[in-house]
């Protein structure tokens, strides 16, 4: 497992970084936001992602993918979250294409995969169903009902859920909530009778939705890998998951500390540079060793998810851990060093701020992780 | 067969015939072992020690690279490549510790003269001369180029006074190299020199230091109107501060390789120590505070110890890392000594006496042992004081 980026990574990270830093500059976002966009992502923006094979990094080269993995969509990620680039590169591109080409039957795959590929149909995960990431405490019910299942429930904090056209969705087919055993995964037609999306409104202004459901009717055939085997599928998608929204976090610190950075050389007060002053230095210092931390951490866990390491759990909760980590330290620090500005709206660096503590919730807080490293280390 | 595994062919006949029973993989336990630092008046338990020492000091293969004129094992890099191999395979232990090879012989091969270099090289290769380190004193830690010890040019020779501090070793030594004010005190770094001194000049004195750990290594060592011959002197005349320098870079470069081997091969295990004393259920410490507190601190140990093997693969080029793996490499040995301690309870605070287990008293005096690692070779702050110029840019006052 080699900690450094290959040739092909390189050529994808440049390709982002230049995308990023040209198409989807931070008053990108910004317009999107004070504009009251209903999904918050640009459809012309995607359509140029999509173009450049993006969502179709982890889709096999017959469904129209490149097949470059995890590495490789992680260094797309980390690009574009340093401009805060809204787009449903994370829920597809990541969460739907990974579930599907995993579990998919090989219907499924050439049903969707095709489609995720060119960037035509989107996807969302439904997990939660409560203020804390916790799949096994879900109670979304599949009842069977002769050929079909019938599930009601509700689904919280999903990913572009206001937008996406396919959901994948966590449901109780037996046992209580709380047990790992007795979850099934189901794909549904997001358009479809007995479905209820409300749109949330976060604080990071991007897309998300609160799904009810009512007895939707949905036939066997469309169950994602075995029935009540959801719960260890899903403990997979989300490690990876973790590992992708690990590697934006990572690119949001970047950024922000970066701005930092350039403010302590600009900026002057009592006749100085305030980058001259040691205490501020000293806690730059820090925060540039916990990104080269979050940097080795986050490749690592990319790294076992490609190469199939039985360290990929424990290395997934280490990279959410530390990138929250990282992201809360310097996204408040961002704020402090620039002062006054810093708190104002018109000044960027709030975003991050803002972007940081939703991205810290998605799928497990640093605690809910450390929690879990300390259950796989055996202790 | 091409010349190099000649020489592999070679070396592991000489290994095999030359590398005694007991400094090898499979060595009987009840051999006792020695820490082999040489010098004029090494002592040894086991009398194997003193043999690969002589026998590895011969073929100048404590420091392979050394041409073979002053000494040295004249191999090049692909050989020495070979050579290390070759004694991993048979589990050969180091023949030599020496602070002469690891920062003094590397200078000297660049600012000593012809002289020097004929005279003090083959002696610290082969272990007969054991070095230490005159850098700190009393009034001069972190700003170092501030030092007061004098050394007046009185004609045919300097006459050195003054006191130097954390000199490792010094009651055992041969020699010292010594930085030394020959020159005004402003601008500080313009007055310094950098001189070598034999410990049984007459006038030099050392007197051991006891630490808040016990008993340590460090001495106090005193200069009193000590005679030292002119060529002794490495290098111009107040020119010692860029060789001072050069060699801080090697002490360096050890301090955080040994301090990290030292650190993360430890025997002491912070689970098993919270396990025992405060107890497991269903194979988790029972005590959910302390767990949180010790996954967290397992979680960044991790990811350090990921960012040294990035830093690996990236053929560590990142030289002004450096300076971010001695803040980290000794923080976090401190903060693990410190859970170790807490959770240990008031076993992890005892000092002495048969009331306490071994390990429980070890442990008491290693944790403190550790506040001293993020002073020695740079204080944290200085580290962090060089990342955020060095590698952050950021402007001095």
């Amino acid at each position: 497992m080699k900690l450094i980026l290959n040739e092909e990574e390189q050529f994808l990270r440049d390709t982002a970084k230049n995308f990023a830093e040209e198409r989807s500059p931070i008053t990108h976002f910004r317009s999107l936001r004070d504009n009251n966009d209903p999904i918050l992502w640009d459809k012309d923006l995607w359509s140029e992602m999509s173009k450049l094979g993006w969502p179709g990094i982890m889709i096999p080269e017959k469904y129209g993918g490149s097949n470059f993995g995890i590495s490789g969509i992680c260094v797309v990620l980390q690009e574009c979250a340093k401009t805060l680039t809204p787009s449903p590169l994370f829920a597809t591109g990541v969460l739907g294409a990974f579930s599907i080409k995993t579990y998919g039957t090989d219907e499924q795959k050439e049903k969707y995969l095709p489609s995720i590929a060119s960037g035509d149909l989107t996807v969302s995960l439904a997990i939660d169903e409560s203020s804390h990431h916790n799949p096994y405490e879900t109670e979304l019910s599949a009842k069977k009902n002769n050929n079909n299942y019938l599930l009601s429930g509700k689904k919280v904090f999903v990913i572009d859920g206001a937008s996406s056209d396919l959901l994948i969705v966590l449901a109780r087919t037996s046992g209580n909530k709380g047990d790992s055993t007795g979850l099934t995964l189901f794909l549904i037609d997001s358009n479809q009778a007995g479905i209820d999306k409300v749109k949330l409104d976060m604080a990071d202004s991007r897309n998300y939705a609160n799904i009810n459901f009512e007895n939707v009717d949905v036939p066997s055939d469309n169950i994602l890998g075995d029935p009540e085997a959801g719960g260890e599928a899903i403990d997979n998608i989300l490690d990876i998951g973790r590992i992708a929204i690990s590697a934006e976090m990572l690119g949001n610190s970047e950024a922000a500390f970066e701005t930092t950075l350039d403010y302590l050389k600009q900026r002057k007060q009592f006749g100085v540079l305030i980058g001259s002053f040691q205490a501020l230095q000293h806690r730059a210092a820090e925060m540039f060793c916990e990104i080269e931390l979050t940097k080795s951490s986050v490749m690592a866990a990319m790294r076992a998810a490609d190469e199939g390491s039985n360290e990929l759990q424990r290395l997934s909760s280490l990279a959410k851990t530390v990138a929250g980590e990282t992201l809360h330290l310097v996204s408040n620090e961002a704020i402090q060093m620039h002062g006054g500005i810093g708190v104002t709206d018109e000044y960027d660096v709030g975003f991050f701020l803002k972007r940081a503590r939703v991205a810290e919730q998605i799928f497990g807080s640093s605690k809910f992780h450390t929690e879990r490293y300390a259950n796989l280390s055996g202790f | 067969m091409t010349d190099l595994s000649k020489f592999r062919e070679e070396t592991k006949k000489w290994l095999d015939e030359n590398c005694p029973p007991s400094m090898r993989n499979g060595a009987d336990p009840k051999i006792p072992t020695d820490e082999v630092w040489g010098g004029r008046n090494a002592k040894y338990k086991n009398p194997e020690s003193k043999i690969w020492l002589d026998r590895m000091g011969e073929k100048g293969w404590t420091m392979p690279t050394v041409p073979k004129e002053y000494g040295g094992g004249g191999l090049s890099k692909e050989e020495v490549k070979v050579l290390n191999e070759e004694m991993f395979f048979i589990g050969a232990k180091q023949p030599l510790l020496s602070f002469g090879i690891w920062m003094l012989a590397p200078v000297l091969l660049e600012y000593g003269t012809e002289e020097q270099k004929k005279l003090h090289i083959p002696k610290i290769i082969k272990g007969q001369i054991r070095w230490c380190q005159g850098y700190s004193e009393p009034g001069s830690g972190s700003d170092l180029a501030s030092l007061s010890t004098k050394a007046d040019d009185i004609g045919d020779h300097f006459l050195v006074n003054g006191q130097k501090v954390w000199t490792s070793y010094a009651d055992k030594a041969d020699w010292i190299f010594a930085l030394v004010r020959t020159g005004p005190k402003e601008p500080k770094h313009d007055g310094i020199s950098f001189l070598l001194i034999d410990m049984a000049t007459k006038g030099v004195s050392t007197k051991p230091i006891t630490l808040i750990s016990g008993k340590s290594p460090f001495c106090e060592t005193f200069f009193d109107n000590v005679k030292v011959p002119k060529e002794n002197l490495i290098g111009e005349l107040n020119s010692g501060w860029t060789i001072a320098k050069k060699l801080l870079q090697h002490e360096r470069a050890f301090i955080s390789n040994f301090g990290l081997a030292a650190g993360m091969g430890s025997k002491r295990d912070v689970v098993s120590i919270a396990k025992k004393h405060l107890g497991e259920e269903n194979g988790k410490i029972k005590n959910t505070f302390y767990r949180s507190e010790i996954s967290s601190h397992k979680i960044k140990e991790h990811a350090f110890g990921l960012t040294l093997k990035r830093a690996g693969d990236e053929g560590g080029k990142a030289s002004a890392t450096a300076s971010m793996f001695k803040l980290y490499g000794t923080e976090h040995n401190k903060k693990r000594h410190e859970l170790m301690v807490a959770a240990s309870g008031i076993n992890g605070v005892a000092w002495d006496g048969d009331e306490f287990e071994d390990d429980d008293k070890n442990l008491t005096r290693a944790w403190l042992r550790t506040k001293g690692n993020s002073l020695e070779g740079g204080t944290s702050e200085v580290q962090l004081n060089v990342i955020s110029k060095r590698v952050l840019g950021l402007p001095s006052t």
